[in-house]
């Protein structure tokens, strides 16, 4: 037991409070970590199937903006490098605000217009509707992909953020939380230990106590009778007078 | 920041081939700024791969592009460069060309999502 992982700790009634502490929290801060990832991992689900939809909402979209295309190049002819050469300023761009899940922040995009349309004067000779139409579908495909976009930023994000949870709620539950039970079981026992030592060591005392009082006893009754018998002798003596003369 | 962002529009970029490019700008997304750096990219046959690869990690670099849009055939070319990006802004995403139509098996973001769900989830 002592030879397993625990924190180095001089087994103590306050270590043992202050381990108890630690170990309530960790629980404490499991439970919780636990229900963030659950949070994580609820909207984590929907972006992703919401992703899947739009994917495939994507491709149906641009096939149709492509054709659009082709039909603006069949009306108008090739105006490519027209459209190439003649970019000044964007008319769509894009705002991000924040989203909050469970202490995370998402970034959500969204598209906006500034500014007038560049290419307004395209189309002009012929073709205009096409052109028109086809302008129509690329701004849609665009907010649709803009809409995409911000899923999958929040989609990235929260796959990182939903792995330092788990590996936060895993090192919390597999490592931390034995380590300080450990460390409590060791202290638990060390304390023990010094008790029945302490005990033993109360016994013994009281038993060379004992002794010693015995023995203190022993010597003054010994004291008290070697007393009385002196006296006793000094009755004796009462009668010895010291004469040299008395033969008896 | 979030003010900050939210005052200054930030731009989506694109790499792709010509019609996708010209769609795109014909949808108004396309801007040169001060130092005459447009925000696109027009992939032909010729354009060599490392160029294509410089281009992106540009736009990845530059701080106004929040989206940067590329055709899946172009991707794939640079598919280490695009693996390589990791961070959530900008965010990049895969659009079918003209002429290749979309693979969702491809796609970066799928390939990851497919490790935590089962396949049938994604064909639908």
């Amino acid at each position: 037991m002592s030879g397993k992982d625990r924190l180095a700790i001089f087994p103590s009634r306050g270590a043992q409070m202050l381990i108890k502490g630690r170990l309530a929290g960790a629980q404490k801060g499991h439970g919780l970590l636990k229900k963030k990832a659950d949070a994580l991992q609820v909207r984590f689900r929907m972006i992703l199937s919401k992703i899947i939809e739009t994917k495939t909402l994507m491709g149906e979209v641009m096939k149709e903006a492509a054709f659009s295309l082709a039909e603006a190049k069949f009306t108008t002819g090739d105006f490519n490098q027209v459209v190439l050469q003649n970019v000044t300023k964007a008319q769509i761009k894009i705002r991000s605000k924040k989203d909050n899940v469970a202490g995370v922040t998402l970034p959500i995009f969204e598209s906006y217009q500034d500014g007038s349309d560049t290419y307004e004067l395209a189309g002009l000779a012929r073709g205009g509707q096409q052109l028109a139409k086809l302008k129509k579908n690329f701004q849609s495909a665009v907010k649709l992909l803009v809409e995409l976009a911000s899923l999958q930023t929040s989609f990235v994000t929260l796959d990182e953020v939903i792995k330092i949870t788990n590996r936060r709620v895993n090192a919390i539950e597999h490592v931390i939380i034995p380590r300080l039970e450990r460390t409590l079981a060791y202290i638990i026992s060390e304390l023990d230990e010094l008790e029945r030592e302490e005990f033993y060591r109360l016994k013994k005392i009281q038993d060379k106590k004992k002794i010693i009082k015995d023995k203190a006893e022993a010597k003054k009754a010994a004291d008290k009778l070697l007393e009385s018998g002196k006296e006793l002798r000094d009755i004796v003596n009462l009668l010895d007078e010291g004469d040299e003369d008395l033969l008896f | 920041m979030a003010l900050q962002s939210a005052v200054k529009g930030k731009l989506i970029s694109v790499i792709g081939d010509e019609d996708t490019c010209v769609g795109f700008l014909l949808g108004g997304i396309g801007e040169i700024n001060k130092n005459r750096h447009p925000n696109f990219m027009v992939v032909d046959k010729n354009t060599a791969v490392s160029e294509i690869e410089e281009c992106f990690k540009r736009f990845v670099k530059r701080d106004d592009i929040d989206i940067i849009l590329i055709n899946q055939n172009i991707a794939e070319m640079i598919r280490h460069v695009i693996d390589a990006h990791t961070a959530p802004v900008p965010s990049v995403l895969e659009i079918p060309s003209k002429d290749h139509p979309y693979d969702a098996s491809k796609d970066s973001i799928l390939r990851r999502a497919k490790g935590m769900f089962n396949p049938e989830d994604l064909v639908r």
